[in-house]
């Protein structure tokens, strides 16, 4: 049996993963990929918690994240796809417009 | 080793490899894609944690859903001529610094703490559960999250509604 | 209990090994005359229009929003459908609640004319 801590480390390494992407990524779509690998860690967390805690809890919170999750895919894309229409970019290096 | 190490190794590696992929391909249908066995991992993991009913969750929305979504995205924000889907990377060296400390600080609390876990058990499906405490205790955050979903609708008709009448008109 | 994954396990295994020694073998194996007809795109037999690397309407992204948004709804109703008798009245009316907020969404959607493909 594989104990709590190997998911825990495994989560971390997720997250981290995801934040590379957000720090050092251009492509805004790259970026809410990664923001989604971040999530997922966060999930992977809340599970292992809870089936080694024997409580269902952790996995309710779990659809509740997934939520978010697919809220944000659905407006997120939606205004990265405006962006592209307007600016013909999706390079957040060149989204400046509230820099003065 | 017994099975149970095997798999959870495998999914393990399957899970982060494809998570460097992600980040760190050129590419970025090659990104989506390997984002597709990343979801996929973190389901088969959720199944040796005994919640099936979150795995298959997983699959329906992340792969089924929110994975097609952003692939649409990619493939709505690509140049139509140049083929220009590869990306580059900024600030590689402070971002390496402050990932460095974030993980070591998640690993570091992850280890030092010492969990109190029930020992080892198989549990039996958690869909019961997870209805029972849906209705009962969570009652509120379930309709939060119904609006929510209900603002999400609204918006992505709203934002789409601008080329409707753009497309019916001509 | 996790003894039940194995055929899924299975299955994935043939899954993989199944394709990758099809397409293996057919580039192994096959014999290679190839033409000018042969290189071009393959869109079921159709003579090929444009590029494949095209942008697509908008409105594909539309339907899979409207897609994603329900499927979610369907995730909370199905942990309550599977424990419907244990949870009595109460549960019946917080759960058209949850689906009288969708309804909303629903009917302006309905009247914005999202559902339509024309």
């Amino acid at each position: 049996m594989i104990p709590l801590n190997f998911y825990l480390v495994l989560s971390a390494l997720l997250f981290t993963i995801g934040v590379v992407g957000v720090l050092t990524r251009r492509n805004a779509i790259i970026v809410f990929m990664s923001i989604e690998l971040m999530l997922n860690s966060v999930n992977l967390t809340l599970v292992a918690f809870s089936s080694f805690l024997g409580d269902a809890t952790g996995q309710m919170l779990v659809f509740f994240v997934i939520t978010i999750a697919a809220a944000e895919a659905a407006i997120g894309l939606a205004i990265i796809i405006a962006l592209f229409r307007n600016k013909q970019t999706v390079n957040i290096d060149e989204i400046n417009l509230l820099k003065w | 080793m017994d099975l149970y190490a095997f798999f959870f190794y495998f999914f393990a590696v399957l899970t982060v490899g494809s998570a460097f992929v992600v980040v760190f391909s050129r590419n970025i249908i090659y990104s989506a894609f390997a984002l597709m066995f990343t979801f996929f991992g973190v389901a088969a993991l959720y199944v040796l944690l005994y919640a099936d009913f979150v795995a298959v969750t997983q699959l329906l929305v992340y792969v089924g859903g929110i994975l097609v979504l952003i692939i649409f995205g990619v493939m709505l924000t690509t140049k139509v001529f140049s083929v220009e889907m590869k990306t580059g990377t900024l600030n590689l060296l402070p971002a390496t610094l402050f990932t460095a400390i974030i993980a070591g600080m998640l690993i570091f609390v992850f280890s030092a703490t010492d969990w109190n876990v029930v020992p080892d058990q198989e549990w039996d499906t958690t869909v019961y559960g997870i209805g029972a405490l849906l209705v009962n205790e969570f009652i509120l955050p379930m309709q939060v999250a119904g609006v929510l979903l209900l603002v999400a609708m609204i918006g992505a008709v709203m934002m789409a509604a601008r080329d409707w009448t753009k497309l019916k008109s001509k | 209990m996790l003894e039940s994954y194995y055929p899924i396990f299975l299955m994935l295994g043939i899954a993989v090994l199944f394709s990758v020694v099809m397409l293996k073998a057919s580039t192994l194996f096959g014999p290679k005359r190839p033409t000018d007809e042969k290189y071009t795109t393959y869109e079921s037999g159709m003579e090929p229009v444009g590029q494949a690397r095209d942008r697509f309407s908008v409105k594909f992204y539309m339907v899979g929003v409207l897609f994603i948004l329900f499927d979610i709804e369907l995730v909370f109703l199905f942990p309550y459908a599977v424990n419907f008798y244990e949870l009595g009245l109460f549960g019946f009316v917080v759960i058209w609640i949850f689906l009288a907020i969708q309804l909303i969404g629903f009917i302006y959607e309905w009247k914005k004319g999202a559902l339509e493909w024309d």
